[in-house]
């Protein structure tokens, strides 16, 4: 148990996990409103006809996801980092990211 | 008995790949439960065999929302031409026509084809934290209650599509392309 506690890793790449989990799930939710209240942006992020603005929307939230996941874990690859402080604000940054892709929510923001 | 290529594909996607995702949540929580929270001793095998079980849940999640996503969301939204009376091969169009169904598009699809992607995100993260962690896993009180909380969230997501998207095709389904013969059955009159 000692040796398995002194060999442990730092938290710092697990907490990066779950934060930019955090942050690709909110990127979706922005896209998604912004996509839906300007036609404009909607047509810029219409990456693949077939699918329409919800290819830009899924694909900018992957970059996103994908670019935070490798910065967080750069910079937490060895530091212990505070865990409690880190799902407090991937709860939030959660919550958020599932009222921003709840249709109702979302006609509301617009003013619908 | 005949389906049409679309409705094997949207079967794949929801039936396929969705519904296997969805049974095998009890299983995922069983195992971070297991191993992460009560301590029950794993042998090195069976904690390997524990992480292919999550590997393979995140690429189930991948494989549902990138068949939906790119295969039948495409079929689904396509545009009637003018004029055209009857919307069966259109299912948005079909559900956006009568006041009784347009909800299932409005807040069904609207919120199934976004929420879906919180699945194979969180499920990621979950089967990341599992294999880089380990034995040492239920050391980290923080992480291990994260990667719980994900996989929640992670059926939450997937359970409001897989709900949603039954309901869609309940009311609208997703048919066309040639047809596809499963069994040959005889008639009778």
């Amino acid at each position: 148990m000692a040796d398995a506690l002194r060999d442990a890793p730092a938290n710092g790449p697990g907490a990066a996990a779950v934060l930019a989990a955090a942050i690709g799930c909110l990127t979706l939710g922005v896209l998604a409103l912004v996509a839906d209240a300007v036609p404009r942006v909607a047509a810029a992020i219409d990456v693949w006809k077939p699918t329409g603005p919800l290819s830009g929307v899924t694909d900018g939230a992957i970059v996103v996801w994908l670019a935070a996941w490798f910065l967080l874990s750069r910079r937490w690859a060895r530091r212990a980092v505070n865990m409690a402080g880190v799902n407090w604000a991937a709860i939030v940054i959660f919550l958020a990211a599932l009222l921003l892709t709840f249709p109702p929510f979302m006609d509301m923001a617009q003013g619908r | 008995m005949e389906v049409t290529f679309r409705d094997a594909v949207t079967m794949l996607h929801g039936m396929g790949f969705g519904a296997l995702l969805l049974l095998g949540f009890t299983g995922a929580l069983a195992v971070l439960y297991s191993t992460s929270i009560a301590g029950h001793p794993w042998t090195p095998a069976g904690r390997r065999a524990a992480a292919l079980y999550l590997i393979v849940m995140a690429l189930l999640a991948w494989a549902t929302v990138l068949a939906g996503a790119y295969l039948v969301y495409p079929w689904y939204r396509a545009l009637a031409p003018a004029g055209t009376t009857d919307l069966g091969g259109y299912p948005q169009r079909l559900l956006l026509a009568n006041s009784a169904t347009a909800g299932w598009h409005d807040i069904g699809m609207e919120w199934k084809e976004h929420i879906a992607w919180f699945a194979p995100i969180t499920l990621t993260a979950v089967a990341y934290i599992f294999v880089r962690y380990q034995e040492r896993l239920p050391h980290f009180r923080g992480l291990r209650n994260a990667v719980t909380a994900l996989t929640c969230l992670a059926f939450l997501s997937a359970a409001v599509a897989g709900v949603f998207g039954a309901m869609l095709n309940k009311y609208a389904p997703v048919r066309g392309g040639p047809d596809l013969v499963i069994m040959k059955g005889g008639a009778r009159g």
